[in-house]
């Protein structure tokens, strides 16, 4: 056991994973000699070799078109996106191909394939190094999405990403890249994907959250606790396939939930959890299901702690729900 | 004979002379050219009649470019990988695809690789050659093919990769990022570029500015090379140079061949609405079947019986296809659901078990009158 950040975790689980499978290549802008921009991938060049890790020429299409191929013709490719905002020149290659070619080709072609990307706000990043785009990937049969917010996690849900048969989009909350440590495993483990994880057990209130909301939402639970909301805090750590029937379950069990992202609302994920619970636990429910989200306008620079939902936004809702 | 950006290599003369040009094949392989562009022509039409009698719903027309498609896939070896436009019949054929497989395509039934999946026209074969499944969206499968060929390089193999996209192809974002890589990476890919003179109904001038096709390896370190694409010698012997350079980690080439469309895009497309009647003329002229025929007849290879009894065993074979083909059903319901990743998860799945529960209770859901593009 290693005490890590996120960020190191994730270099740990890349350098596992390479050590592991000789099929595993890092590439993407800056990854080589540089080690990306957050150095993610730090001193993998030196220790694999420029053709296990390398630079790209800066262009995302051609880094997931490459990868695509790569993974079509036997490697286990994982591409690096700088920043999740610049990837959307390569959402053909993601949603026309990557997410498509198992279905199209009758199984004959696969991609298995990983895009690990920073995403997120607060880093004083604006519009463009801000963003969380996971809405639109979550719309996409065929592709997986998954959000760590653990160091612990980080690893292994991208050891088991890097392992899957099918496309991973892998977002890597930037936030958290150095603002959480802790305990890392040695070697290689998996976290499955689509499992939950509860990051704080509680009866009153269950709150559904990701990747950089989850330390927002389990601040807020402390402080609902003071005032004697006992809130139950779910890291649902993979988004697409979500393990459905583990939302229903904590949903039924506390009957008032919370939705907490950072992406903006209409058509947010939080949506999707919001009409999964109407649909299925309806007649389970004490309270409306809240969304604590991202405003519906681009990402703002210097008021970014004003747009990316805190505690105190997070503590209004649980107090709304758990009285209602 | 000078390879060059600006003037196409021919080797066939449009009177079927090579002037003592030696195109290195021996008889079975020359007829097993000109079989090929047989089928590619039987399939076409027979395609045409099945569409025009609502048997099938769409079909992408090749004729004219048969040599490009055949000239260029007889470069290549069965462990050599394709990545195809939907207008590269040609390819499957010489290679051996069965002419059964791509009708089981053309019907979308329960035989078709894709499982009914996709439209007609977008196969996708890893026999006898990797045929890579065809996807709509134009230019996307460039980078992929580098990618393809990136990690057989770094294997150390010796596979060359093939990617195949039209005029209008060019101006996609995956050939300029698909180029770039592989100029960079030095990857063994040829890209083949097939102008046949349209973009559906944009002609190459809305396309481009610059002076053809073959230049625009220039930009990426590519040498580039125009070819008559009606000339099945002329365009296996560029593809056969960039093949063995490829092999040999010469590194990528982009070739165009210069072509033409006789047909529409596809059967929901009318060329004459666009198409000025004298370009028709001119390329009906230059026939690369034609060609290729006079060809063989003055090598002594061919003669009008001959040539006859090939055409009809030809069409005969395609027509058999066609009709196993329509009799096959269509894909079990599971396959909606099926495919969309190496396992069904529970929530794919539950919708397929409502969907099977309903048509239970309340009888199948009918297939509309629907016709593309309607």
């Amino acid at each position: 056991m290693a005490n890590l950040t996120l960020l190191q975790a994730i270099n740990d689980g890349l350098r596992t994973a390479m050590k592991d499978d000789p099929s595993v290549l890092v590439f993407g802008e800056d990854v080589g000699k540089k080690g990306g921009v957050f150095l993610a991938t730090e001193n993998l060049q030196r220790d694999f070799g420029a053709n296990r890790c390398f630079d790209t020429p800066l262009s995302e299409d051609g880094i997931v078109g490459c990868a695509i191929g790569m993974a079509m013709n036997g490697l286990r490719p994982v591409a690096e996106i700088q920043f999740q905002d610049f990837i959307f020149p390569a959402f053909d290659q993601i949603v026309s191909e990557a997410a498509k070619l198992r279905y199209r080709s009758g199984g004959q072609y696969t991609a298995p394939l990983v895009i690990r990307t920073p995403y997120g706000g607060g880093i004083r990043g604006g519009l463009y190094h801000s963003q969380s785009g996971e809405a639109y990937f979550c719309h996409t049969p065929g592709l997986k999405v998954v959000v760590p917010s653990t160091p612990h996690d980080a690893k292994g849900l991208l050891l088991a990403a890097i392992a899957d048969p099918d496309p991973v989009l892998f977002l890597e909350p930037k936030a958290l890249y150095r603002s959480v440590k802790g305990e890392v495993p040695e070697g290689n483990y998996k976290v499955p994907l689509s499992t939950l994880r509860e990051a704080r057990a509680g009866t009153q209130v269950t709150v559904f959250c990701y990747g950089a909301m989850v330390p927002v939402t389990l601040k807020a639970a402390e402080e609902a606790a003071a005032s004697g909301i006992d809130t139950r805090v779910i890291d649902l750590r993979t988004l697409l396939p979500l393990d459905e029937e583990g939302v229903l379950e904590h949903a039924k069990s506390t009957g008032r939930v919370v939705v907490v992202h950072e992406a903006p609302r209409f058509c947010g994920f939080g949506a999707e959890i919001s009409a999964l619970i109407a649909e299925h636990a309806i007649e389970y429910m004490e309270a409306p299901v809240v969304r604590v989200t991202g405003f519906d306008t681009p990402f703002p620079n210097t008021l970014e702690h004003h747009y990316l939902p805190d505690h105190r936004r997070v503590l209004d809702a649980l107090e709304r729900v758990a009285h209602f | 004979m000078n390879l060059t950006t600006t003037q196409p290599l021919q080797v066939i003369q449009p009177d079927g002379g090579v002037n003592g040009y030696d195109p290195k094949l021996s008889e079975a392989e020359l007829l097993h050219c000109y079989r090929a562009m047989l089928l590619v022509r039987a399939f076409d039409a027979i395609c045409l009649k099945l569409q025009r009698s609502g048997r099938i719903g769409f079909s992408i027309p090749n004729e004219g470019i048969e040599a490009t498609q055949v000239g260029a896939a007889s470069a290549l070896k069965k462990s050599d990988w394709i990545f195809p436009s939907y207008r590269d019949f040609g390819m499957a054929l010489y290679h051996g695809v069965p002419a059964l497989e791509m009708m089981h395509n053309m019907f979308g039934n329960a035989q078709d690789g894709a499982k009914g999946r996709q439209m007609p026209v977008h196969f996708s074969f890893v026999q006898p050659i990797h045929f890579v499944s065809i996807s709509s969206p134009i230019g996307t499968h460039i980078p992929q093919a580098v990618g393809a060929a990136h990690a057989a390089k770094l294997r150390g193999e010796d596979t060359v990769f093939l990617a195949s996209f039209g005029d209008g192809g060019t101006s996609s974002l995956g050939f300029h990022s698909g180029l770039n890589f592989a100029g960079v990476w030095k990857s063994p890919v040829v890209f083949l570029c097939q102008n046949n003179g349209w973009a559906i109904s944009c002609p190459v001038e809305e396309q481009t500015a610059s002076d053809g096709f073959a230049i625009k390896g220039e930009a990426y370190g590519i040498p580039g090379v125009v070819v008559d694409g009606n000339d099945l010698f002329a365009v296996r012997k560029v593809t056969l140079e960039a093949v063995v350079r490829a092999r040999a980690g010469g590194g990528p080439t982009l070739i165009e061949a210069q072509t033409f469309r006789m047909g529409g895009h596809s059967t929901s497309d009318d060329p004459k609405r666009y198409v000025p009647p004298e370009q028709f003329e001119y390329w009906k002229k230059r026939d690369p079947l034609a060609r290729f025929e006079k060809y063989l007849e003055a090598a002594g290879l061919l003669n009008a019986a001959k040539s006859e009894a090939l055409r009809k065993e030809v069409e005969a074979e395609i027509a058999a296809a066609a009709r196993a083909a329509e009799q096959v059903g269509p894909p079990g319901l599971e396959t909606v659901f099926s495919d969309v990743y190496a396992e069904i998860p529970t929530h794919i799945r539950k919708q397929g078990e409502g969907l099977f529960d309903l048509g239970r209770r309340r009888g199948d859901a009918h297939a509309g009158d629907g016709k593309f593009p309607l």
